[in-house]
């Protein structure tokens, strides 16, 4: 049995350090402190993801300050008030907008946000992003929320604190490093995201200058580099993939780092 | 319950003890009287002899008081049964030791010319001997009424004590040679008069375990 | 037991009487519903003000629902009812625009397991204060907890480590921590469901000596399960079952030759 569920725990790590392996190898060669930095140049004359790194960071900004507290908000009332019909319906339009393909979301943010204003902007992906974002955040929070013994709840009622005040200043604080776990998974899985940006932000060949533009970013500028006909850009796109396993591992490791501490 | 169990059974081999301690002290106020009124040293001897018994049964029954006590923590009822036990076991050794007292004064006074008419000294002892049985009986049966039956018997022999006190200063006065002989037969009365006052001791404990009312030192 | 068959030559020697006191909590025909499931049945009870009156019973007799209507918090379960009345000096705490709030800070509650929120020991202390802006300025808000944690005998324990993490404190000092916490706010009446029932006996004679202390101040009701402890630590006992209140007596009398045969019965362990 042990060297059963061994054998197969190496084949799943051991697939894992192989795509990263891979990746390292076929992406080291493109990888230097230009490439980092620059902007996109066309073919033959070098550039890089500069750009792409800054577009994303933007993204991944503009759709934590709109989804992680619209999440949190959600999940609170969720925990706090979740019995009523209305909580009920509530959650089950939150566990499907989790399993909804970030494509479609895409779609839908392309229709209602990009073509009202006739052009691709940050300001759409970010959007997009919050979306996929709000369901993560908001049932990992209901669930961290409901981690909260329920005896803490009462010893604040009993000294006369009133509901609202418990929630905030007990229970939230109590809850917060797991919401902030949460939080952190979302952004780890938006920040993989290509498809719902294909159809908001669009993507761009230079550094955004304001969010009513079209914005470029890590996961676009890999797809665009890999469907191209130049094997330099697919080296390129070999090293971007690099760079955004890295950020992404990054961040995984921050938040194992940073949960480790529980109150 | 299984753990009531254990108290039950415990609280009846109290009561038992009690029983058998109060029967034992019962016999020997018997077999007293009856060595004082046959001039029986044989008798005596016996009673004198059965008292060890009587002694190492009041010891048994403290110590399984206590722990009753220590072990059960009883409370209510059982706590007033057993504190009731613990107070009239020495009382009832107590009433075997004037049992000895009245034995030991048979000795001596078989040697002394004999009291033609010592009615009221029997008299005394019959009406001690059947308070003491029915106090018994009335603590076996948890019954207050009965119990306070019983303390009322008890003047009956105050008054029997005080007119053989006064019948036996008179001989005294009247026929010192026998002075001797009268002054023992005066004890051997005041020891049935305290077993008297014992018994009624025993009842009032009775009254106590039965209906949590205190009435000693209210007469 | 009655006495009533007492020939007149003997009477009986009166045992020693509680003072008398003003009732603090009155409590009048009170039902409580758990949705349709009725959990306590007409109770009428008057708790003295200053004195320690322990609820005792079986479990699941209703002696913790009971408890927690005297402090309302039984409203945060949903579904619940009530009906019958409640005053606290001489105010209905159920009447339809009662300030909750209010009630609770007048009437304290210290749990079964203790409750200490993840915070400092001196931030836990100072909650109820500061929520309910009871001190003008830090001094003063320093020598309240000070005071609150010295009625509550853990001062000395603490002194030195206030801003330290309440957590880190054993189980019987979290449970006078959170009887500071409590005493604090300076309530009126402290309800205490099983305070020692989750501690080692050492912790648990501390906190029962406490309550000695405390009722000299406070009206302090005690829901315990320990009949011992009922015994040693309080005035009055109150028997539940059922849902029902079957007798309440001075603790003395109650544990010597109680009124009711079902009260003796559960006394002397014979059911429950």
């Amino acid at each position: 049995m042990t060297t059963l569920t061994a054998l197969c725990t190496l084949v799943a790590v051991g697939i894992l350090v192989i795509i990263l392996g891979y990746i390292a190898m076929r992406g080291i060669g493109a990888l230097n402190l230009r490439f980092l930095v620059d902007s996109p140049r066309p073919v033959g004359e070098g550039g890089g993801i500069g750009n792409a790194i800054v577009g994303s960071a933007v993204l991944l900004l503009l759709s934590c300050a709109v989804g992680i507290p619209l999440g949190i908000a959600t999940g609170v009332y969720l925990s706090e008030f979740g019995g009523g019909m209305f909580a009920s319906v509530v959650r089950f339009l939150v566990d499907t907008l989790t399993g909804i393909p970030s494509i479609v979301t895409g779609v839908f943010i392309y229709a209602i946000i990009v073509l009202r204003m006739k052009h691709f902007s940050a300001f759409a992906g970010g959007i997009a992003l919050a979306l996929i974002m709000i369901p993560i955040v908001a049932r990992t929070t209901e669930e961290m929320i409901k981690l909260v013994p329920h005896s803490l709840r009462e010893g604040a009622l009993a000294l006369g604190a009133p509901q609202w005040r418990v929630t905030l200043g007990i229970v939230i604080p109590a809850a917060a490093s797991g919401i902030a776990t949460g939080a952190m998974l979302a952004i780890a899985r938006v920040s993989g995201e290509t498809a719902p940006l294909l159809f908001t932000a669009f993507g761009s060949r230079f550094f955004p200058r304001n969010l009513n533009e079209p914005i470029a970013s890590l996961t676009v500028q890999i797809y665009n580099y890999a469907i191209s006909p130049y094997d330099e850009w697919h080296a390129q796109a070999w090293a971007a993939t690099l760079v955004l396993m890295t950020l992404i591992l990054s961040i995984n490791i921050l938040v194992r780092f940073l949960t480790r501490q529980k109150f | 319950m299984e753990v009531h169990r254990h108290l039950d059974e415990e609280l009846d081999a109290l009561r038992d003890g009690v029983l058998r301690l109060g029967g034992e002290a019962e016999a020997a106020l018997k077999r007293a009287m009856y060595a004082l009124t046959k001039r029986d040293s044989e008798a005596a001897r016996e009673v004198l002899e059965h008292d060890d018994a009587i002694d190492e049964l009041e010891i048994e029954i403290d110590r399984q008081c206590i722990d009753i006590f220590v072990l059960r923590q009883p409370a209510a009822r059982d706590l007033r049964f057993v504190m009731s036990v613990a107070k009239m076991a020495p009382v009832l050794e107590r009433i075997g030791d004037h049992g000895c007292n009245i034995a030991r004064a048979v000795f001596d006074l078989n040697n002394e010319p004999e009291l033609e008419n010592h009615i009221r000294l029997q008299q005394m002892g019959e009406i001690a001997s059947s308070m003491l049985a029915q106090a018994l009986d009335a603590f076996a049966r948890n019954d207050a009424h009965a119990a306070r039956d019983v303390i009322k018997r008890d003047s009956e022999i105050n008054d029997l004590y005080n007119e053989i006190f006064h019948d036996l200063i008179e001989m005294m006065a009247k026929e010192p040679a026998t002075a001797t002989r009268d002054a023992r037969l005066l004890f051997v009365a005041k020891h049935l008069e305290r077993i008297g006052d014992y018994v009624t001791d025993i009842c009032e404990l009775t009254v106590y375990m039965a209906e949590a009312a205190i009435i000693k030192h209210r007469r | 037991m009655s006495n009533s068959i007492i020939a007149p030559k003997f009477e009986v020697i009166n045992r020693a009487a509680l003072p008398a006191r003003e009732t603090k909590i009155a409590v009048e025909g009170l039902n409580f519903f758990y949705g349709r499931t009725q959990a306590l049945h007409n109770i009428t009870l008057n708790i003295p003000e200053k004195m320690v009156m322990a609820f005792i019973g079986p479990s699941g007799c209703g002696k913790t629902t009971f408890l927690r209507t005297l402090n309302r918090m039984n409203d945060v379960i949903p579904g619940t009812r009530v009906e019958g009345k409640v005053t606290m000096d001489s105010e209905d705490v159920y009447a339809p625009g009662a300030d909750v709030v209010e009630l609770r800070r007048k009437v304290g509650m210290v749990f079964q397991k203790s409750n200490p929120f993840p915070k400092s020991i001196f931030d836990n202390v100072a909650y109820g204060l500061r929520i309910n802006r009871l001190t003008s300025n830090k001094s003063a808000l320093e020598d309240r907890v000070a005071t609150a944690l010295q009625d509550a005998a853990l001062w000395s324990e603490v002194k030195d480590r206030l801003k330290s993490s309440a957590l880190g404190l054993s189980g019987g000092q979290q449970q006078r921590l959170c009887i500071a916490r409590a005493l604090a706010i300076q309530p009126e009446v402290i309800l205490m469901d099983e305070p020692a029932s989750a501690l080692d006996p050492i912790a648990t004679s501390k906190i029962e000596e406490l309550i000695f202390d405390l009722k000299k101040q406070y009206t302090i009701v005690i829901v315990t399960h320990n009949m011992q402890q009922a015994a040693r630590v309080s005035d009055l006992t109150a028997f539940f079952l059922l849902g029902k209140l079957i007798e309440v007596n001075a603790t003395e009398k109650m544990f010597t030759a109680p009124d009711e045969k079902l009260t003796e019965d559960y006394i002397t362990g014979r059911f429950g």
